[in-house]
C-alpha cells in the first residue's frame, strides 16, 4: 500500500478552517469522524453559527467524513482498477456501532452488477414440489415477511494473511470482507409451504440473474429451512444493486456465496449438484492435497479495528474496539490480550448480542510506549473458539484459500506504528 | 379498524403462515412446463439434466480458438483468466495450480458452467454441440479423453476425473450421511 492509506481520513488542509490544524498522530484511529482531527484551540476559535444548505431530497456524508470500499481482486493484487476487481471491501477502521451503512456492505460477484428491472423479474420454485410456481417482486411483498439484522461474510475473507502479513494492510484489506445489515423478506418454509415441497426433497439449488447465474446446492436441514428467508429490502429500502436487487436469497451464518443475489430460481432436489462454485471454487485445499467440501457455515470470528494496520497510537489511554460474529449464533464472550497473547482480559459487547451478527466490543487500555502486540479472539455461545494462526494453520494448512477464521494480530512499535503480523 | 377486526386479520394471518399450502394460488402463478424448461439447465453429476447432442474435441478447438482462448490462453494455459489444464500433481505442493484436470471432481460440472456463465461477454450463447465440443477439447487438453474424443449425455457422466476422490465432505454438511440419521 502506498502512502494513501496512512493519511486516508485527513481532510485535505485547504478543506479545513484555516483556524488550526493539529497533524493527524492519531487520525486514523480517531479517524472515524475525519472532522475530529481539526481543532479548535478554544471555543473562541470555533467558527461562528450560520444558516446552512437547502434541505434535499437525499442526504449525502459531511464532506470531511471520507468513507470508500476499496475494490480488490485476488491476495496480493490491491488498489486494482473497479473492471478488474472481484470484491469491494467495508473500511472497518472508519466505521462504529454494528450495522454497516448500506453503501459501505462489501460486494462480491462473478459478472459484475446486473440492471433488473423489477417488473420483468421472476422468481421460479420448481423440481420436487407438487405445484411449481412463478413469483414476482410484488407476489413477495404482499407476503408475510421477517426482518432480521444477520452477518454475510465472503469465504475470501482473510484471505490476505494465509501465507505471509504484508505490513502495510488495514483492517479493510484483511477484514474487509464480511458485513451486517437488517435484511427484510420472506421466509424460505413460507414458500416451501407454497409450492408444497415433498418430503424426500433434502437439497436445493439456489440460482441467480447475474450473468454468471451463481447457483449453489443448499442442505435443506431444519436451522437452513426455519431460518433462510428471500429478502428484498436491506436497511429498510430496497436492496441495492450490488447485494441482489431486487430480491436475493439470505443464509444467516452461512457462507456468503450460498446467499444468491439477484435469486430467480430454487430447485428442490435430492441430491447435491456439485456445481462449480462447491467443487472447484468455494473448497478448502488441505495440506496433504484433498480439499474440504461443503464446509457451508462461517466460522467464530473477530478482529480489532481501532487501532488497526496502517494506524498510529501515543502512549496513554487508548480505547480498543473491535467486531466479532460467528455462524454458529451468538457470541458469548471476546477476549483481548495487549501482551503478545500472553494474557487475556475480557472486553464489553455493545448490546444487544444477535444470533449471526456482528457485535462490537470495546476495552480500555493504557500504552505504555513500549512495542507490543494486540490480539483479539471470540467465543461463541456453542463454545466454539477462534483459534490461534498456529493452531489453525496446522489443521488447515496454507493453501485453503478460504474460511480463514484465525486471530489477528496487530503489532505496535515504539513509535506507536500499527502493523499486520502473522501472530 | 375495530380492534375485532384486527383480531379476525391477525387470525388470518397467523393461519395462513400456519397453513400456508391451502393458500397455494395465492401467491404467484403456476409455472408452466413450457417455461420451466426453458430455465431447467442445471446438470448434476449423475448427468441429469445434459441436452441430447455431442461434440468432437476436434471441433472444440475451433469453438475454443474462438470463444475462449482471448482469456484462458491457446491451450487453456497462460491466459489472463483461469487456467484450464495441467497442475496434476501440484495439490499438495506449497503452490498448488487447480484446474479443469487437477482439481475439478466432475466432468458434468464443465458442461454446466460452460452452458450457464461462458463465454463470459455472452453466456449462453454457445450452441449445444459447441458447449459439448469445447467440453471435449478442455477434457482432451488435460489427458482425459483423447484428442479425437467425442462427449455427449451419456459419456460425460462416466468420465472419471483425476481429482474424483481428492474431496473430503464436511462432516456436518456431508452429503452422504446429512439425511440419513433419523
Amino acid at each position: 500500500m502506498t502512502s494513501k492509506t496512512s493519511s486516508e481520513g485527513l481532510p485535505r488542509k485547504a478543506d479545513v478552517s484555516r483556524r488550526g490544524f493539529v497533524g493527524g498522530l492519531s487520525a486514523g484511529f480517531l479517524g472515524v469522524a475525519a472532522s475530529e482531527v481539526a481543532r479548535a484551540e478554544t471555543l473562541a476559535d470555533v467558527p461562528d453559527r450560520a444558516p446552512g444548505a437547502d434541505l434535499s431530497a437525499h442526504s449525502e456524508r459531511s464532506r470531511f467524513a471520507r468513507l470508500d470500499r476499496i475494490p480488490e481482486a485476488t491476495p496480493g493484487k490491491r488498489n486494482v482498477d473497479p473492471s478488474d476487481a472481484i470484491n469491494s471491501k467495508t473500511p472497518h477502521q472508519k466505521l462504529v456501532g454494528n450495522i454497516t451503512p448500506t453503501d459501505l456492505h462489501y460486494e462480491r460477484s462473478h459478472s459484475g452488477v446486473p440492471d433488473i428491472d423489477p417488473a420483468q423479474h421472476r422468481l421460479l420454485v420448481h423440481g420436487m414440489v407438487q405445484k411449481p410456481l412463478v413469483f414476482s417482486v410484488e407476489d413477495l411483498k404482499r407476503m408475510p415477511s421477517i426482518t432480521r439484522v444477520v452477518f454475510i461474510e465472503c469465504t475470501g475473507n482473510g484471505w490476505e494473511n494465509w501465507k505471509k502479513a504484508d505490513p502495510d494492510l488495514t483492517v479493510q484489506n484483511t477484514h474487509g470482507l464480511v458485513s451486517t445489515n437488517e435484511w427484510t423478506g420472506v421466509p424460505l418454509k413460507f414458500l416451501i409451504d407454497l409450492v408444497a415441497k415433498d418430503k424426500g426433497s433434502t437439497w436445493m439449488l439456489a440460482e441467480g440473474g447475474d450473468g454468471a447465474g451463481v447457483d449453489r446446492s443448499i442442505p435443506l436441514t431444519d436451522e437452513i429451512v426455519n431460518e433462510a428467508f428471500i429478502a428484498y429490502g436491506q436497511n429498510g429500502e430496497p436492496l441495492r444493486p450490488a447485494h441482489g436487487f431486487p430480491m436475493r436469497l439470505v443464509m444467516p451464518g452461512f457462507e456468503g456465496n450460498l446467499n444468491i443475489k439477484w435469486l430467480r430460481r430454487l430447485k428442490f432436489g435430492n441430491a447435491p449438484w456439485m456445481t462449480r462454485w462447491e467443487t472447484a471454487r468455494y473448497t478448502q485445499l488441505l495440506a496433504n492435497g484433498k480439499a474440504r467440501q461443503f464446509q457451508l457455515r462461517m466460522e467464530t470470528n473477530s478482529v480489532i479495528t481501532q487501532p488497526s494496520g496502517m494506524m498510529q497510537i501515543q502512549p496513554g489511554y487508548v480505547r480498543i474496539s473491535g467486531l466479532a460474529w460467528s455462524g454458529h449464533g451468538k457470541i458469548a464472550k471476546v477476549e483481548i490480550s495487549t501482551d503478545s497473547a500472553r494474557t487475556w482480559k475480557q472486553a464489553q459487547l455493545a448490546q444487544p448480542v444477535l444470533s449471526k451478527a456482528q457485535v462490537r466490543f470495546q476495552m480500555d487500555w493504557v500504552w505504555d510506549g513500549k512495542p507490543t502486540r494486540i490480539v483479539s479472539r471470540s467465543t461463541d455461545e456453542q463454545g466454539n473458539a477462534q483459534p490461534d494462526r498456529q493452531t489453525f494453520i496446522a489443521a488447515m494448512g496454507t493453501n485453503a484459500l478460504f474460511h480463514y477464521n484465525a486471530q489477528q494480530t496487530w503489532s505496535i512499535d515504539e513509535t506507536g506504528r500499527v502493523r499486520n503480523v502473522l501472530a | 379498524m375495530s380492534s375485532h377486526d384486527k383480531l379476525f386479520l391477525a387470525g388470518i394471518l397467523t393461519f395462513g403462515l400456519l397453513s400456508a399450502p391451502a393458500l397455494a394460488f395465492d401467491f404467484g402463478r403456476p409455472a408452466t412446463p413450457a417455461e420451466i424448461k426453458l430455465w431447467d439447465i442445471d446438470v448434476g453429476p449423475d448427468g441429469k439434466g445434459l441436452p441430447d447432442g455431442s461434440g468432437t474435441a476436434v471441433q472444440g478447438k475451433q469453438v475454443f480458438a474462438d470463444n475462449c482462448a482471448a482469456c484462458h490462453g491457446d491451450n487453456g494455459q497462460g491466459g489472463i483468466k483461469d487456467r484450464l489444464a495441467g497442475g496434476q500433481g501440484t495439490l499438495a505442493s506449497n503452490m498448488p495450480v487447480k484446474t479443469v484436470g487437477s482439481f475439478w471432481p466432475y466432468a458434468t460440472t464443465l458442461f454446466d458452467y460452460i452452458h450457464r456463465a461462458m463465454p463470459y461477454p455472452t453466456p449462453g450463447s454457445l450452441s449445444t454441440e459447441e458447449t459439448y465440443a469445447v467440453t471435449a477439447y478442455i477434457l482432451s487438453l488435460n489427458g482425459i479423453i483423447p484428442a479425437d474424443g467425442k462427449v455427449d449425455k451419456e459419456s460425460l457422466p462416466k468420465i472419471r476425473m483425476p481429482n474424483r476422490d481428492g474431496f473430503v465432505p464436511q462432516p456436518e454438511f456431508d452429503p452422504a450421511k446429512l439425511f440419513r440419521r433419523k
